[in-house]
Protein backbone atom coordinates (compact mmCIF):
# COMPACT_ATOMS: atom_id res chain seq x y z
CA UNK A 1 0.00 0.00 0.00
CA UNK A 2 2.78 2.36 -1.50
CA UNK A 3 -0.75 4.84 -2.78
CA UNK A 4 -0.33 7.38 0.16
CA UNK A 5 3.39 7.87 -0.67
CA UNK A 6 1.60 8.03 -4.20
CA UNK A 7 -1.02 10.53 -3.30
CA UNK A 8 1.31 12.79 -1.26
CA UNK A 9 3.81 13.20 -4.17
CA UNK A 10 1.25 14.37 -6.72
CA UNK A 11 -0.04 16.62 -3.78
CA UNK A 12 3.62 18.13 -3.23
CA UNK A 13 4.18 18.60 -7.29
CA UNK A 14 1.13 20.12 -7.59
CA UNK A 15 1.30 22.52 -4.73
CA UNK A 16 4.35 23.47 -5.40
CA UNK A 17 3.74 24.68 -8.98
CA UNK A 18 0.44 26.06 -7.96
CA UNK A 19 2.87 28.29 -5.72
CA UNK A 20 5.07 29.54 -8.53
CA UNK A 21 1.89 30.23 -10.64
CA UNK A 22 0.44 32.69 -7.77
CA UNK A 23 -0.65 30.23 -4.63
CA UNK A 24 -4.15 29.85 -5.83
CA UNK A 25 -6.25 27.34 -4.25
CA UNK A 26 -6.43 24.22 -6.45
CA UNK A 27 -9.88 23.03 -7.83
CA UNK A 28 -9.06 19.83 -9.73
CA UNK A 29 -6.10 17.51 -10.41
CA UNK A 30 -5.95 14.97 -13.49
CA UNK A 31 -3.39 12.20 -13.44
CA UNK A 32 -2.61 9.94 -16.13
CA UNK A 33 -2.13 6.33 -14.18
CA UNK A 34 -0.78 3.23 -16.88
CA UNK A 35 -2.45 -0.01 -15.70
CA UNK A 36 0.95 -1.22 -15.75
CA UNK A 37 2.10 1.39 -13.24
CA UNK A 38 1.54 -0.74 -10.67
CA UNK A 39 -0.98 1.77 -8.56
CA UNK A 40 -4.18 0.82 -7.34
CA UNK A 41 -6.35 3.65 -8.54
CA UNK A 42 -9.03 3.10 -6.47
CA UNK A 43 -6.28 2.94 -3.13
CA UNK A 44 -5.26 6.21 -4.54
CA UNK A 45 -8.62 7.70 -4.71
CA UNK A 46 -8.78 6.82 -1.00
CA UNK A 47 -5.39 8.16 -0.36
CA UNK A 48 -5.62 11.71 -1.75
CA UNK A 49 -8.44 13.05 -0.02
CA UNK A 50 -6.44 12.42 3.17
CA UNK A 51 -3.02 13.81 1.06
CA UNK A 52 -4.66 16.98 0.09
CA UNK A 53 -5.70 18.09 3.75
CA UNK A 54 -4.54 21.38 4.71
CA UNK A 55 -2.68 22.24 1.65
CA UNK A 56 -3.75 24.70 -1.51
CA UNK A 57 -5.05 21.73 -2.65
CA UNK A 58 -7.80 20.64 -0.10
CA UNK A 59 -11.20 19.64 -1.46
CA UNK A 60 -9.58 19.29 -5.33
CA UNK A 61 -11.33 17.12 -7.36
CA UNK A 62 -9.14 14.17 -8.76
CA UNK A 63 -9.75 13.24 -12.51
CA UNK A 64 -7.65 10.30 -13.25
CA UNK A 65 -7.23 8.62 -16.69
CA UNK A 66 -6.02 5.17 -17.07
CA UNK A 67 -3.84 4.06 -20.17
CA UNK A 68 -4.05 0.54 -21.31
CA UNK A 69 -0.88 -1.14 -21.51
CA UNK A 70 0.82 -2.22 -24.80
CA UNK A 71 3.80 -4.58 -25.60
CA UNK A 72 5.32 -5.74 -28.85
CA UNK A 73 6.91 -9.58 -28.83
CA UNK A 74 10.46 -9.80 -29.29
CA UNK A 75 10.19 -12.72 -30.59
CA UNK A 76 7.74 -11.99 -33.58
CA UNK A 77 7.07 -8.34 -33.62
CA UNK A 78 3.73 -8.08 -33.29
CA UNK A 79 1.99 -5.07 -30.89
CA UNK A 80 -0.80 -6.07 -28.10
CA UNK A 81 -2.45 -5.21 -25.40
CA UNK A 82 -1.15 -6.34 -21.95
CA UNK A 83 -2.84 -6.09 -18.81
CA UNK A 84 0.27 -7.53 -16.69
CA UNK A 85 3.78 -8.17 -17.20
CA UNK A 86 2.91 -11.63 -17.34
CA UNK A 87 1.74 -11.38 -21.01
CA UNK A 88 1.89 -14.18 -23.87
CA UNK A 89 1.89 -13.08 -27.59
CA UNK A 90 -1.02 -13.92 -29.14
CA UNK A 91 0.36 -14.58 -32.25
CA UNK A 92 3.39 -16.68 -31.41
CA UNK A 93 2.58 -17.69 -27.82
CA UNK A 94 6.24 -16.52 -26.22
CA UNK A 95 6.32 -14.75 -23.28
CA UNK A 96 8.82 -12.08 -24.68
CA UNK A 97 7.51 -9.24 -24.00
CA UNK A 98 8.58 -5.54 -24.13
CA UNK A 99 6.59 -3.13 -22.31
CA UNK A 100 5.90 -0.01 -24.73
CA UNK A 101 3.29 1.77 -22.96
CA UNK A 102 1.13 1.38 -19.81
CA UNK A 103 3.76 2.30 -17.13
CA UNK A 104 3.06 5.96 -16.98
CA UNK A 105 2.18 7.53 -13.51
CA UNK A 106 2.73 11.50 -14.23
CA UNK A 107 0.42 14.52 -13.11
CA UNK A 108 -0.85 15.84 -16.28
CA UNK A 109 -2.48 18.86 -15.18
CA UNK A 110 -4.32 21.37 -12.54
CA UNK A 111 -7.16 23.73 -12.46
CA UNK A 112 -6.64 26.56 -9.85
CA UNK A 113 -8.52 29.67 -8.76
CA UNK B 1 -7.03 -0.71 4.45
CA UNK B 2 -3.90 0.89 6.25
CA UNK B 3 -4.67 5.04 5.58
CA UNK B 4 -1.25 5.55 7.15
CA UNK B 5 0.86 3.24 5.19
CA UNK B 6 3.54 5.16 3.39
CA UNK B 7 2.55 8.01 4.77
CA UNK B 8 5.74 10.16 6.29
CA UNK B 9 4.20 13.15 7.28
CA UNK B 10 4.56 12.39 10.83
CA UNK B 11 8.27 12.24 11.90
CA UNK B 12 8.81 9.62 9.40
CA UNK B 13 11.92 7.77 8.90
CA UNK B 14 14.52 6.94 11.43
CA UNK B 15 18.17 6.02 11.35
CA UNK B 16 19.53 3.94 14.29
CA UNK B 17 22.93 2.12 15.18
CA UNK B 18 23.15 -1.26 16.40
CA UNK B 19 24.57 -0.46 19.92
CA UNK B 20 24.50 3.20 20.00
CA UNK B 21 21.58 3.78 22.10
CA UNK B 22 21.03 7.57 21.87
CA UNK B 23 22.14 7.43 18.00
CA UNK B 24 18.74 8.92 15.81
CA UNK B 25 18.28 10.82 13.14
CA UNK B 26 15.29 12.01 11.25
CA UNK B 27 15.35 11.27 7.78
CA UNK B 28 14.25 15.15 6.08
CA UNK B 29 15.68 17.12 8.62
CA UNK B 30 18.52 19.63 7.42
CA UNK B 31 21.85 19.91 8.14
CA UNK B 32 21.94 16.36 9.59
CA UNK B 33 22.03 17.43 13.15
CA UNK B 34 21.76 14.02 15.14
CA UNK B 35 18.60 13.86 18.09
CA UNK B 36 19.65 12.85 21.71
CA UNK B 37 16.44 11.42 22.93
CA UNK B 38 15.84 10.98 27.25
CA UNK B 39 12.33 10.92 26.73
CA UNK B 40 9.87 11.60 24.20
CA UNK B 41 9.49 15.03 22.72
CA UNK B 42 7.49 16.67 19.64
CA UNK B 43 9.83 17.65 16.97
CA UNK B 44 8.23 21.00 14.91
CA UNK B 45 8.93 19.61 10.92
CA UNK B 46 8.14 21.61 8.25
CA UNK B 47 5.22 20.05 6.41
CA UNK B 48 4.44 22.67 4.01
CA UNK B 49 1.37 23.34 4.77
CA UNK B 50 -0.80 26.10 2.89
CA UNK B 51 -2.90 28.94 3.99
CA UNK B 52 -5.49 29.68 1.85
CA UNK B 53 -4.80 33.15 0.95
CA UNK B 54 -7.72 35.24 -0.99
CA UNK B 55 -6.56 36.58 -4.39
CA UNK B 56 -8.53 37.69 -6.65
CA UNK B 57 -7.75 35.51 -10.13
CA UNK B 58 -10.68 35.92 -11.61
CA UNK B 59 -11.51 32.63 -13.70
CA UNK B 60 -10.46 29.11 -12.63
CA UNK B 61 -7.45 28.21 -15.80
CA UNK B 62 -5.67 25.04 -16.14
CA UNK B 63 -1.78 24.77 -15.71
CA UNK B 64 -0.16 21.63 -17.87
CA UNK B 65 2.24 20.07 -15.77
CA UNK B 66 2.82 16.63 -17.47
CA UNK B 67 5.32 15.56 -14.47
CA UNK B 68 6.06 12.04 -13.71
CA UNK B 69 4.34 11.63 -9.70
CA UNK B 70 7.63 9.94 -8.65
CA UNK B 71 9.70 12.74 -10.03
CA UNK B 72 11.80 14.05 -6.77
CA UNK B 73 12.41 10.00 -5.61
CA UNK B 74 13.24 9.45 -9.60
CA UNK B 75 15.90 12.71 -9.29
CA UNK B 76 17.22 11.77 -5.81
CA UNK B 77 18.22 8.09 -7.12
CA UNK B 78 19.79 9.18 -9.66
CA UNK B 79 21.80 11.65 -7.76
CA UNK B 80 22.68 9.15 -5.14
CA UNK B 81 23.29 6.64 -8.48
CA UNK B 82 25.98 9.33 -9.76
CA UNK B 83 27.62 9.55 -6.35
CA UNK B 84 27.72 5.22 -6.20
CA UNK B 85 29.06 5.46 -9.69
CA UNK B 86 32.07 8.16 -8.98
CA UNK B 87 32.81 6.25 -5.94
CA UNK B 88 32.59 3.01 -7.48
CA UNK B 89 30.31 1.75 -5.00
CA UNK B 90 28.28 -1.17 -5.74
CA UNK B 91 24.35 -0.52 -4.97
CA UNK B 92 22.11 -3.85 -4.54
CA UNK B 93 18.51 -3.22 -3.47
CA UNK B 94 17.51 -6.50 -1.74
CA UNK B 95 13.41 -7.11 -2.10
CA UNK B 96 11.55 -9.87 -1.07
CA UNK B 97 8.45 -10.78 1.09
CA UNK B 98 9.02 -11.17 5.25
CA UNK B 99 11.05 -14.21 5.71
CA UNK B 100 12.49 -15.21 2.36
CA UNK B 101 15.78 -14.80 3.84
CA UNK B 102 17.58 -11.04 2.79
CA UNK B 103 19.27 -11.15 6.24
CA UNK B 104 20.35 -14.34 6.29
CA UNK B 105 21.86 -14.66 2.54
CA UNK B 106 23.81 -11.74 3.54
CA UNK B 107 25.00 -13.13 6.96
CA UNK B 108 26.16 -15.65 4.65
CA UNK B 109 27.11 -13.37 1.83
CA UNK B 110 29.33 -10.79 4.15
CA UNK B 111 32.11 -13.81 5.22
CA UNK B 112 32.76 -14.36 1.85
CA UNK B 113 33.34 -11.33 -0.02
CA UNK B 114 34.54 -8.58 2.61
CA UNK B 115 38.21 -10.03 1.54
CA UNK B 116 37.39 -9.21 -2.06
CA UNK B 117 36.44 -5.46 -0.47
CA UNK B 118 34.79 -3.61 2.08
CA UNK B 119 30.88 -4.26 2.36
CA UNK B 120 28.33 -1.74 3.83
CA UNK B 121 24.92 -2.36 4.68
CA UNK B 122 21.47 -0.35 5.09
CA UNK B 123 19.17 -2.39 6.26
CA UNK B 124 15.07 -1.23 5.74
CA UNK B 125 12.73 -2.75 8.58
CA UNK B 126 9.27 -0.61 10.05
CA UNK B 127 10.68 -1.28 13.72
CA UNK B 128 13.61 -2.35 15.47
CA UNK B 129 16.99 -2.98 14.59
CA UNK B 130 16.57 -6.30 14.92
CA UNK B 131 18.52 -6.77 11.09
CA UNK B 132 21.10 -4.32 11.73
CA UNK B 133 22.40 -5.85 14.86
CA UNK B 134 22.68 -9.16 13.04
CA UNK B 135 24.95 -7.21 10.99
CA UNK B 136 26.97 -5.21 13.01
CA UNK B 137 27.86 -8.92 14.65
CA UNK B 138 29.59 -9.38 11.62
CA UNK B 139 31.88 -6.23 12.07
CA UNK B 140 30.44 -4.30 9.28
CA UNK B 141 29.27 -0.59 9.23
CA UNK B 142 25.41 -1.03 9.22
CA UNK B 143 22.68 2.25 9.61
CA UNK B 144 18.57 0.48 10.16
CA UNK B 145 16.50 2.55 8.83
CA UNK B 146 13.14 2.46 10.80
CA UNK B 147 10.24 3.59 7.74
CA UNK B 148 7.86 3.64 11.08
CA UNK B 149 4.75 3.23 9.06
CA UNK B 150 6.37 3.06 5.83
CA UNK B 151 5.96 0.10 3.16
CA UNK B 152 9.13 0.54 1.54
CA UNK B 153 12.51 2.62 1.03
CA UNK B 154 12.81 5.75 -1.00
CA UNK B 155 16.16 7.66 -2.45
CA UNK B 156 15.87 10.05 0.37
CA UNK B 157 16.29 7.32 3.47
CA UNK B 158 18.98 6.42 1.31
CA UNK B 159 20.65 9.15 0.57
CA UNK B 160 20.54 10.12 4.42
CA UNK B 161 21.72 6.61 5.53
CA UNK B 162 24.35 6.82 2.87
CA UNK B 163 25.63 10.31 4.17
CA UNK B 164 26.09 8.58 7.83
CA UNK B 165 27.60 5.35 6.53
CA UNK B 166 29.96 7.05 3.83
CA UNK B 167 30.85 3.61 2.14
CA UNK B 168 34.55 3.55 0.92
CA UNK B 169 35.72 3.19 -2.56
CA UNK B 170 35.29 0.31 -4.82
CA UNK B 171 33.07 -1.12 -1.61
CA UNK B 172 29.34 -3.28 -1.65
CA UNK B 173 26.31 -1.25 -0.55
CA UNK B 174 23.71 -4.01 -0.13
CA UNK B 175 20.50 -2.16 0.71
CA UNK B 176 17.92 -4.81 2.25
CA UNK B 177 14.40 -3.13 1.45
CA UNK B 178 11.00 -3.38 3.65
CA UNK B 179 9.88 -7.14 3.35
CA UNK B 180 7.35 -6.53 0.86
CA UNK B 181 6.99 -7.83 -2.53
CA UNK B 182 4.72 -4.83 -3.93
CA UNK B 183 5.24 -1.10 -2.83
CA UNK B 184 9.18 -1.13 -3.39
CA UNK B 185 9.07 -2.08 -6.75
CA UNK B 186 7.88 1.13 -7.65
CA UNK B 187 11.09 3.65 -5.78
CA UNK B 188 14.60 3.50 -7.30
CA UNK B 189 16.90 4.03 -4.56
CA UNK B 190 19.95 4.83 -7.30
CA UNK B 191 20.96 1.03 -6.92
CA UNK B 192 22.87 -0.74 -9.77
CA UNK B 193 20.83 -3.55 -9.82
CA UNK B 194 17.62 -5.41 -7.78
CA UNK B 195 17.91 -8.59 -6.24
CA UNK B 196 14.98 -10.20 -5.65
CA UNK B 197 14.96 -13.22 -3.12
CA UNK B 198 12.43 -15.81 -3.55
CA UNK B 199 12.11 -19.14 -0.96
CA UNK B 200 11.42 -22.51 -1.47
CA UNK B 201 8.61 -22.34 0.87
CA UNK B 202 6.54 -20.08 -0.87
CA UNK B 203 4.18 -20.39 -3.54
CA UNK B 204 6.21 -21.19 -7.08
CA UNK B 205 3.67 -18.77 -8.65
CA UNK B 206 4.82 -15.79 -6.72
CA UNK B 207 6.57 -13.99 -9.80
CA UNK B 208 3.42 -13.85 -11.42
CA UNK B 209 1.13 -12.84 -8.22
CA UNK B 210 3.97 -10.21 -8.20
CA UNK B 211 5.08 -9.54 -11.33
CA UNK B 212 5.91 -5.94 -11.09
CA UNK B 213 8.27 -6.82 -8.65
CA UNK B 214 10.08 -9.00 -11.21
CA UNK B 215 9.66 -7.15 -14.05
CA UNK B 216 11.93 -4.47 -12.53
CA UNK B 217 14.53 -7.20 -10.95
CA UNK B 218 17.68 -8.04 -12.85
CA UNK B 219 18.75 -11.12 -10.36
CA UNK B 220 16.67 -13.93 -8.48
CA UNK B 221 17.97 -15.54 -5.83
CA UNK B 222 15.80 -19.02 -4.99
CA UNK B 223 16.63 -19.59 -1.27
CA UNK B 224 16.39 -22.51 1.14
CA UNK B 225 16.94 -25.01 -1.50
CA UNK B 226 18.19 -27.50 1.42
CA UNK B 227 14.60 -28.09 1.67
CA UNK B 228 13.59 -29.26 -1.46
CA UNK B 229 13.55 -32.18 -0.75
CA UNK B 230 10.75 -31.88 2.03
CA UNK B 231 8.32 -29.89 -0.57
CA UNK B 232 6.23 -30.10 -3.18
CA UNK B 233 7.98 -26.44 -4.76
CA UNK B 234 8.76 -27.33 -8.28
CA UNK B 235 12.08 -24.89 -8.85
CA UNK B 236 11.62 -25.26 -12.67
CA UNK B 237 7.98 -24.01 -12.83
CA UNK B 238 8.97 -20.80 -10.28
CA UNK B 239 11.87 -20.44 -12.65
CA UNK B 240 9.63 -20.28 -15.96
CA UNK B 241 6.97 -18.08 -14.52
CA UNK B 242 10.09 -15.50 -13.25
CA UNK B 243 11.34 -15.56 -17.14
CA UNK B 244 7.96 -15.44 -18.86
CA UNK B 245 7.61 -12.24 -16.27
CA UNK B 246 10.97 -11.01 -17.32
CA UNK B 247 13.32 -12.87 -19.58
CA UNK B 248 16.23 -10.46 -19.14
CA UNK B 249 16.50 -12.19 -15.33
CA UNK B 250 19.52 -13.86 -14.25
CA UNK B 251 18.61 -16.85 -11.94
CA UNK B 252 20.67 -18.18 -9.40
CA UNK B 253 19.56 -21.06 -6.55
CA UNK B 254 21.01 -20.62 -3.01
CA UNK B 255 20.81 -22.03 0.59
CA UNK B 256 22.02 -19.50 2.81
CA UNK B 257 21.57 -22.18 5.69
CA UNK B 258 24.04 -24.84 4.00
CA UNK B 259 26.24 -22.51 1.18
CA UNK B 260 24.81 -24.12 -2.10
CA UNK B 261 24.76 -21.97 -5.07
CA UNK B 262 27.03 -19.61 -3.53
CA UNK B 263 29.55 -20.05 -5.44
CA UNK B 264 27.77 -18.97 -8.69
CA UNK B 265 26.42 -15.75 -6.27
CA UNK B 266 29.71 -14.84 -5.33
CA UNK B 267 30.97 -14.87 -9.21
CA UNK B 268 27.99 -12.80 -10.30
CA UNK B 269 28.83 -10.03 -7.28
CA UNK B 270 32.67 -10.34 -7.91
CA UNK B 271 31.92 -9.41 -11.95
CA UNK B 272 29.93 -6.96 -10.79
CA UNK B 273 32.38 -5.27 -8.62
CA UNK B 274 35.38 -6.13 -11.14
CA UNK B 275 33.18 -3.95 -13.53
CA UNK B 276 32.73 -0.78 -11.63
Amino acid sequence: MHEMSIAMSVIEAVVGKARQEGGGKVTGIELVVGRLAGVQVESLRFCFDAATRDTLAEGAELTIEEREGRGRCESCGAEFLVTSFYAKCPSCGQFRVRIESGEELAVRSFTME
Amino acid sequence: MCDTCGCSGDGGAVLRKPGVKDYHVHVGDEGGHHHHHEHDHHHEHDHGHDHHHHHDHGEARKVQVEQDVLLQNNLLAERNRGWFEARRVLALNFLSSPGSGKTSILEKTIPMIRQHCPVTVIEGDQQTTNDADRIDALGVPVIQVNTGTGCHLDAQMVQRAVRELDPPERSLLCIENVGNLVCPALFDLGEAAKVVVISTTEGEDKPIKYPTMFHHADVVLLNKIDLLPHLDFDAAKCRDYAMQVNHHLEWIEVSAKTGEGFDQWIAWLKAKLAAL
